[in-house]
């Protein structure tokens, strides 16, 4: 046994409104920069829904992820390591920018420059790309509540596996949202497809990093994860991906999507498992085995061997403790309610979903029937077979078991809680049916519904005492020190690689004192609106000043 | 002059590529990229890149045959002059020929492409124009040279070979290549330019081509560095308590 804790990340999809609130945060945190203009690190599709980049999730397209070979092995499904080699001059399987989105602006100042005229003059999108006009047709969130989806959604890789037509009249369809960030996989095939070996998971809390300085723009990696959580930054040349906000974990704190989600239902705790038995779980032949082969992987914190084999390992006591109160844990392993998105992907992700019940609530009270009536919900999970295989498709690789034995219990915590609710009394034959105790069901609901901030987040801090040095808390650095950081000769990303507070820092004044749209001419201040945090004046918005006034 | 030109200007040359790619490494690894393209165009790149790449892994392949194998080898182990001329022709043609095609391609690419030619540097302007001048004046030297024979045959293996192995093992003689035709003269001092520029170009990727791949395990696993936490060294007088 060989034990490793890894920082992981459960979230509640009943609860997301689709705000988008966990995008902008973290956009605004990481990747309001020139060159990730089309980065989301965190990002939220409307399902069913092609996602972003479009159509991701089909891996016989794009190729991401591991398969197995005929004689069980795991391979990349990319290609070995010699084919990954020699299609390394041109990436076969690189989604273009289109398959994201171009990013644009539009320029304002036309609006306040243009001479008097009859018609109102209107500011044109202008591509971040190429700097010219643009004819806006996709977007990070195209689809979202469903717009337009009468047009595209039929392209969902997911719909395409499941057996019945679905329909997008209006009345019949359903809909839910989908939070997206890195999964920071125990067996990640980003670091596997990376040429250089720049990617790496680090040992302490799993958090899988790209090496700024080791990366070499080979770009194998943005096509080798299945979940398309690896981004080009097109100006440095280099990979970048969700960091899990390390900064913040180090001292305790949770990621900004965490700490910003309007819905409160990330949470946020750390997983112990045994690393000797993942890639045997990873090669698991049935696809729809994964779920369990995963879950089996994960140790229980409070087993007093695993705790001995932690100690060896040399998993710090508050650690362990920590692992003892994880959310994520009790929301994966106790009460089995979170499921992982696409373990057929065999890259055994750790950010897990608790699947939605709001489909099928809806459907019922649409009809008028009591949408807290145990009997109701369960029929109605019966016989709406349509969300529930599609949520099957997303998160145990089209096994509708789990998912079933999950909305059961989503469902029966609804009918329970509403006789406490009501003052009437509890009905234990709600809790049995989903073979769960009374008590057990209690807990769980103070899990999900009204868990306080120290609850959802479980994050034991690293190593308090080497705190100040740090990359955020760099006490010893003062943000002068740090030139432009940029020999436009040798590309934009050329110099010493910059802290990411002193990135933002300069950023700022770049915004503050800029005077271009996009133009190629000042590249790092070149923002769209979006990235505008409500300081200074973003570029093209105003008539350039004076220099000197 | 040919003491000038065929042995300080390349021993210049040579140290600038050493020297600066150890100062390119120590200071700019963040800039030490690729800097590929394919986000903003995929369609040319997809055969303009392997086109070139595979027929420069040939050329340079050649070039070390060529420049770095003695004559009286390949004699020895019996292969004939004219045996070892046709692969070389044949085999230089064919890699050229690509090469040439494929860099075509990329520079057509880099002008024609907005977005291409926005992330274009002054660097990789020059990079191009001493990369095209090499590889054309190498194209045209076996094409003059060993085919058609303009000027009369010249063996090179005899000439500019014996003197670049005498450049590389520091005692160099600059007559041989004096006595080179121009083609031969003017290929060897760009391409001593473009070794020079080498190390402040896109081109040091080439060092970093990833062989080690082949062999490392997938997953990479790394403790956080506690000797240097952060991106910078923690500064002088600030100790670390844990
Ligand atoms: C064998 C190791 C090499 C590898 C693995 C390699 C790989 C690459 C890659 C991945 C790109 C980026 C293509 C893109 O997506 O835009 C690239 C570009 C380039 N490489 Fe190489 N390369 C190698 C050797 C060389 C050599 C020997 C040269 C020339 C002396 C060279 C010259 C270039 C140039 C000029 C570009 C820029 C192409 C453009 O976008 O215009 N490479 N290389
Ligand atoms: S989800 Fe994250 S850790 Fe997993 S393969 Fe993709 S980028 Fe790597
Ligand atoms: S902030 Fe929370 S509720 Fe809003 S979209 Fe993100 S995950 Fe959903």
């Amino acid at each position: 046994m060989k034990v490793m804790a890894q920082m992981a990340m459960v979230m509640n999809l009943d609860k997301c409104i689709g705000c988008h609130t966990c995008s902008v945060t973290c956009k605004q945190a990481w990747t309001n920069r020139s060159g990730t203009e089309y980065v989301w690190f965190n990002n939220v599709e409307t399902r069913p829904g092609l996602g972003y980049p479009r159509t991701y999730e089909d891996q016989e397209k794009w190729q991401g992820g591991w398969e197995l070979t005929k004689r069980g092995r795991m391979k990349l499904k990319g290609g070995g390591r010699l084919k990954n080699l020699m299609t390394i001059f041109s990436n076969p399987k690189l989604p273009s920018i289109n398959e994201y989105y171009e990013p644009w602006t539009y320029d304002y100042s036309t609006l306040t420059d243009a001479p008097a005229q009859e018609h109102t003059p209107v500011a044109r999108p202008k591509s971040l790309i190429s700097g010219k006009d643009l004819k806006i047709e996709w977007s990070a969130n195209w689809d979202d509540d469903l717009g337009g989806s009468t047009a595209t959604a039929h392209l969902d890789p997911m719909l395409a596996k499941i057996a019945d037509k679905v329909k997008f009249e209006f009345e019949q369809t359903f809909m839910f949202y989908l939070p997206r960030i890195c999964e920071h996989c125990l067996n990640p095939s980003c670091a596997a497809s990376c040429p250089s070996g720049a990617i790496y998971k680090r040992a302490e809390d799993g958090i899988v990093l790209v090496d700024q300085d080791r990366c070499r723009g080979w770009r194998k990696c943005v096509s080798g994860c299945p979940y398309k959580k690896v981004y080009f930054n097109h100006r440095t040349g280099k990979a970048e991906k969700c960091t899990f906000c390390f900064p913040r974990i180090e001292v305790g704190l949770p990621t900004v999507c965490a700490e910003t989600c309007v819905g409160r239902l990330r949470y946020i705790g750390l997983m112990l498992y045994d690393a000797d038995k993942v890639l045997e779980a990873a090669s698991t032949t049935d696809d729809q085995g994964l779920y369990e082969a995963q879950r089996d992987v994960f140790l229980d914190p409070s087993d007093p061997e695993v705790i001995r084999e932690a100690e060896k390992a040399g998993i710090a006591r508050n650690w362990i403790d920590a692992a003892q109160r994880s959310p994520v844990y009790a929301l994966i392993n106790t009460y089995k309610v979170a499921l992982p998105l696409h373990p057929e992907y065999r890259t055994m992700p750790m950010v897990w979903y608790i699947p939605p019940l709001s489909p099928v609530v809806e459907v019922v009270a649409e009809t008028g029937e009591d949408a807290e009536n145990k009997g109701n919900l369960f029929a109605a999970i019966d016989a709406l077979r349509i969300p529930v295989e599609y949520l099957a498709e997303l998160f145990t690789a089209g096994d509708v078991g789990p998912v079933d034995a999950v909305l059961r219990k989503l469902a029966a915590m609804r009918c329970y809680l509403r006789d406490i609710n009501l003052g009437r009394d509890p009905d234990a034959s709600i809790p049995a049916a989903v073979g769960m105790s009374e008590e057990d069901m209690y807990d769980m609901y103070r899990l999900l519904a009204i868990a306080k901030y120290d609850e959802r987040y479980v994050i034991p801090p690293a190593h308090a005492e080497q705190a100040h040095a740090l990359e955020e808390l760099s006490t010893e650095c003062s943000v002068s020190e740090y030139g432009g950081g940029q020999h436009d000769l040798f590309g934009e990303g050329s110099g010493v690689p910059t802290p990411i507070a002193v990135e933002n820092f300069q950023m700022l004044q770049d915004r503050q004192t800029s005077d271009s749209l996009s133009g190629p001419e000042n590249k790092s201040g070149r923002v769209n609106l979006l990235n505008w945090d409500g300081k200074g004046s973003p570029p093209g918005m105003f008539p350039p000043k004076d220099a000197d006034s | 002059m040919s003491e000038f030109l065929f042995v300080v200007v390349p021993y210049l040359c040579l140290a600038t590529f050493v020297v600066g790619h150890l100062w390119r490494y120590r200071y700019d690894k963040f800039g030490w990229t690729t800097r590929s393209s394919q986000l903003y165009e995929n369609r040319l790149l997809r055969i303009g890149s392997p086109l070139f790449h595979f027929g420069l892994l040939g050329v340079v392949g050649g070039h070390i045959i060529g420049l770095l194998v003695p004559e009286s080898w390949t004699d020895a182990v019996g292969i004939s002059e004219r045996m070892y001329h046709v692969v070389a022709v044949v085999g230089g043609l064919l890699a050229g020929l690509m090469t040439v095609a494929g860099m075509a391609i990329l520079i057509y690419r880099r002008r024609t492409v907005g977005p291409v030619f926005s992330a274009t540097t002054v660097m990789d302007k020059v990079m191009y124009a001493f990369l095209a001048v090499v590889i054309v004046l190498g194209m045209w030297n076996t094409i003059a040279g060993s085919i058609l024979t303009i000027g009369g045959e010249y063996d090179y293996r005899e000439g500019v070979s014996v003197w670049y192995r005498s450049f590389l093992a520091f005692n160099p003689d600059a007559t041989l290549m004096a006595a080179a035709p121009l083609g031969f003269q003017l290929h060897a001092l760009v391409a001593f330019g473009l070794f020079a520029l080498w190390p402040f170009t896109r081109l040091v990727h080439v060092f970093s081509a990833p062989l080690g791949y082949l062999t490392r395990p997938y997953i990479v696993y790394r403790s956080r560095d506690d000797s240097r936490l952060g991106s910078h060294r923690p500064r002088r007088g600030w100790d670390r308590t844990g």
